[in-house]
């Protein structure tokens, strides 16, 4: 750890595509100076702002809470969407992870789904079309009745929670083979059903979620295990299991 | 319904239009005197909501829920990013499930008291009122708080109170809150009664004949211009800390729409009103460009100390118990590390200025070993986990092991623009909710009552108000090609040209900067008059500069992202000196505004009820260095106003 605190420098290869309906290809930058401590997005800064001065044009990436919750930031790093730190969101990835002196390929998260808008940016608007088929309660406001009427068990709220905790990333469809969003739907569909308030709806939840996912050409799950691994908020493959189960019991009952 | 209070500048007076009577029941009198719109008129109204964060998305939600058209935008690419959604700890609400002592008027004191008395009564007693509904609506929707084993919901503590009423999701409380909101904004795009438009920016208002009829806003993705008009406008675009360079808010959060509405004729009130949040992890490294927060939360369990001797070179854990200042719990022995958050903010500043700060001098311990040892890791774990894993991605440090290290840094922003009881600004039609509003914090927040804020405004007050503005007009009378819609698009594309075709030496990030330390060195934690004079006038040179030597890259037909932060830092500078302003006429200590000319020799704050009991709301004259000073008296006939003592 002697040099830890030494500025590193790298290698990049950014995808650039100057918009959805040009082609993109990977261009070469040098970086240096780079701060151990200083996050995967602020190397960036740091070049874009150099790029400025040079009178280039910034590289294109969204981000926007940079402390992991948002969801907004996700790029595909060597290959691996938001890159090589499991349950980690790409703001949350810090340089010093990275060896000095190596060579980083920077890419958009790639889904038929998702297409590039500029650069790194792509349009994920597909998981709000999918949730807007039936991914929440049916309440109005002023129409609730005391929270405390229905007792919920410790249990049962921690493992909605567990659920709950996505963040709408994509990270699970970029990584899929598929290009599948069973996880992000399954999770939606757990937290739902494990609550009282949410399992009212089930039925009418399962068919027209699962049916909007296909109509916005996500892919089917074939079992791959990658969207777990790639999670930042590490939800689990058992929330497809209840997808199935919950659009199963939809189908036949 | 001549009876109807009105909102009327009144000479050097603004008045908020609350009713009078005794407080329990104001707002119930209110709802009963507003006009109604009929269920069949309603889908005839559009309205533009601005923002969908907890005030926005709730108010989209809602007003669709009722049958108006609702024209739905946000900067984000999707409503579910809202900056709303990073709030970790808690909502406030006088359930007073605890049994411990809670109720609304207690809610309703410590939110008046918290905030230094410089809210405004009326509005405060009927967020504890609503605090109550809002809970019971986030359960129905399936959010999923915390709770006991009994099946009921959990609660813990926050600064500034001696009950236990926050309510929380692990540390992710604003995310479940917000996707509840989200979730049910969704459902109304299903039903076609709310469109929504991801992916704008809010550029400028249209106002015709005096009132609100429409916004510009910029496509970012195609960079072209549009105009929308409605009946009304709904501003809910959150707070202005960033101006600061380095806050705990989102990097797209910013002050344009707010100020740009100020520009138009919105009075703003009270801008140096500016929360630093005393538990953030410190700044690591040059390239940092914003701050993360540990959560308040943690003063539950954590304890906030430093070395008692001066440059104390040990590290923490081979200093013994004796040899360490427990400073908050020395002060002030009743509240403890529970004290508000200015109180603890300034105590962290004043350690480290006296030379007992840690790590780089800027830093204090925040440390749960004594904590871990009476509950165990488990329960530390699932309390504060993901806060702990933060903080430990960040800096490299295990916080089990490890006192946390923190420092102070702005985070929210009491100060917003000024809006009646019926939270409308002094723009008939514009009204204004959550953070970006002034109304209910005074001088400082207290934890977890922004969430509670955003939500009552969003689900509970707007649905009532804003039918009682549109019930005084007829819908549609204006369209989009009215002259003021051209006029207000011109000058939108006058600033963004000039921007593009400066091509000067320094970037937007440079200027940003600059201007984020001025305010942060004589408008952060302690402000001097001398200094407040200084540093306006180094805004203003620097303003200058920005106009002539910024360089901005890219076009405006296309995502441009620099473009987009060069607008947004063209206002910070606008809005940084009014900050300054309004910290210079306000010649007393209260809250977060510590002047050091208003201070007891022990560095507790020194308020002046005589002169300074009121709202300091900002007319925009067409010179910002000139604005005109409005004063809305504050009348408090409910809570005694007292020394605000935590010891």
């Amino acid at each position: 750890m002697s040099n830890a605190r030494q500025p590193r420098s790298y290698t990049l290869r950014v995808w650039r595509q100057p918009s959805s309906t040009t082609e993109g290809k990977l261009v070469e930058y040098a970086v240096s100076d780079i701060d151990p401590d200083s996050s995967f997005l602020e190397m960036l800064d740091h070049l874009n702002e150099n790029l400025v001065k040079k009178n280039e044009e910034p590289i294109a990436f969204d981000s926007d809470c940079r402390e992991g919750i948002c969801g907004t930031c996700g790029v595909c790093i060597d290959g691996r969407p938001h890159g090589p730190i499991p349950h980690v969101t790409t703001c949350a990835l810090r340089m010093r992870d990275f060896a000095d002196r190596s060579t980083i390929v920077v890419e958009p998260f790639r889904a038929k789904s998702f297409p590039v808008v500029k650069d790194l940016v792509v349009d994920r608007s597909a998981f709000d079309r999918i949730i807007e088929a039936g991914g929440y309660v049916s309440v109005n406001a002023g129409s609730a009745p005391e929270a405390n009427m229905i007792p919920i068990g410790k249990d049962i709220a921690e493992s909605a929670m567990d659920s709950a905790v996505c963040i709408g990333c994509g990270a699970c469809v970029a990584s899929c083979p598929n290009a599948s969003a069973s996880l992000f739907v399954g999770a939606k569909m757990r937290q739902m059903v494990l609550l009282p308030q949410g399992a009212v709806e089930r039925k009418h939840r399962a068919l027209a979620m699962v049916e909007r996912m296909d109509r916005e050409g996500f892919g089917d799950c074939s079992n791959h295990g990658e969207c777990e691994a790639a999670c930042p908020k590490a939800i689990s493959i058992e929330n497809i299991a209840t997808l199935r189960r919950e659009y199963m019991k939809a189908i036949f009952r | 319904m001549a009876s109807m209070p009105q909102t009327i500048p009144n000479g050097d007076g603004l008045h908020s239009g609350a009713p009078g009577g005794p407080i329990e029941t104001r707002w119930d009198r209110h709802r009963f005197e507003m006009k109604l719109v009929n269920p069949a008129n309603k889908r005839k109204y559009t309205v533009i909501v601005v923002g969908t964060g907890l005030a926005g998305g709730a108010a989209a939600a809602t007003l669709g829920e009722l049958g108006y058209n609702v024209l739905n935008f946000c900067i984000q690419d999707s409503p579910r990013r809202a900056h709303s959604v990073a709030a970790q700890g808690g909502i406030n609400a006088a359930k007073n499930y605890p049994n411990d002592g809670d109720s609304v008027w207690r809610l309703f004191y410590d939110t008046v008291k918290g905030g230094d008395f410089r809210a405004r009564e009326s509005n405060v007693y009927r967020l504890a009122q609503l605090s109550v509904n809002i809970i019971d609506q986030c359960v129905a929707q399936g959010v999923p708080f915390a709770r006991e084993y009994g099946g009921l919901l959990a609660t813990r503590s926050f600064g500034g109170t001696q009950v236990s009423r926050t309510f929380y999701a692990r540390g992710q409380t604003g995310q479940q809150l917000l996707l509840g909101a989200y979730g049910s904004l969704m459902r109304q795009l299903e039903t076609g009664r709310v469109k929504m438009f991801a992916r704008r920016e809010m550029l400028d208002l249209v106002v015709v004949d005096g009132h609100a009829k429409g916004i510009i806003c910029r496509n970012l993705v195609t960079g072209e211009l549009e105009r929308h008009a409605a009946d009304a406008v709904v501003l809910a675009t959150g707070g202005y800390s960033t101006a600061y360079f380095l806050s705990t808010n989102a990097v797209n959060s910013n002050a344009t729409a707010v100020w740009r509405c100020h520009k138009r004729g919105a009075y703003f009130a009270n801008p140096c009103f500016m929360q630093i949040h005393p538990t953030c992890i410190p700044l690591q490294g040059s390239a940092q460009s914003k701050l993360t927060l540990m959560s308040e939360s943690l003063r539950n369990d954590g304890r906030i100390w430093v070395p008692a001797k001066k440059g104390d070179p040990r590290p923490p854990d081979q200093i013994p118990e004796a040899e360490r200042d427990y400073f908050l719990e020395r002060r002030y022995p009743s509240f403890g590390n529970l004290v508000p958050r200015d109180v603890a903010s300034r105590a962290a500043k004043h350690a480290c200025d006296e030379g007992y700060g840690v790590g780089t001098g800027q830093a204090v311990y925040l440390d749960f070993a004594d904590a871990i040892q009476r509950l165990g890791q488990n329960v530390i774990a699932e309390r504060y986990g993901n806060l702990f894993d933060m903080y430990r991605e960040i800096t490299d440090e295990d916080p089990y092991k490890l006192p946390m290290r923190i420092y102070p840094a702005p985070h929210y922003t009491m100060g917003g623009l000024w809006v009646d009881y019926n939270l409308q600004s002094t723009i008939p039609g514009l009204h204004v909710l959550g953070e970006a509003n002034f109304s209910d914090h005074g001088a400082n927040r207290l934890g977890a009552s922004a969430l509670m804020q955003g939500l009552a405004d969003g689900y509970f007050v707007i649905p009532y108000t804003l039918g009682n503005y549109l019930a005084g007009t007829r819908p549609g009378t204006v369209r989009s090609d009215a002259p003021e819609f051209g006029e207000a698009e011109q000058k939108v594309r006058g600033v963004i040209d000039h921007l593009l075709g400066c091509r000067g030496k320094k970037t937007p990030r440079e200027f940003h900067w600059e201007l984020g330390r001025l305010l942060w060195d004589e408008c952060g934690m302690s402000r001097s008059p001398e200094g407040l004079t200084q540093t306006i006038d180094k805004i203003r040179a620097l303003r200058a500069e920005f106009w002539e030597n910024v360089h901005v890259a890219g076009s405006g037909q296309e995502l441009n992202q620099h473009l987009e932060y060069a607008g947004r830092v063209a206002d910070y500078f606008e809005l940084g000196e009014l900050i300054a302003i309004d910290a210079q006429q306000r010649n007393e200590s209260c809250g977060c505004h510590l002047r050091v000319d208003h201070q007891t020799p022990e560095g507790e704050p020194i308020r002046d009820d005589e002169n300074y009991a009121y709202v300091a709301a900002w007319e925009h004259t067409g010179d910002v260095s000139k604005p005109r000073l409005h004063r809305e008296k504050l009348e408090f006939e409910n809570v005694h106003l007292t020394v605000r003592t935590y010891k």
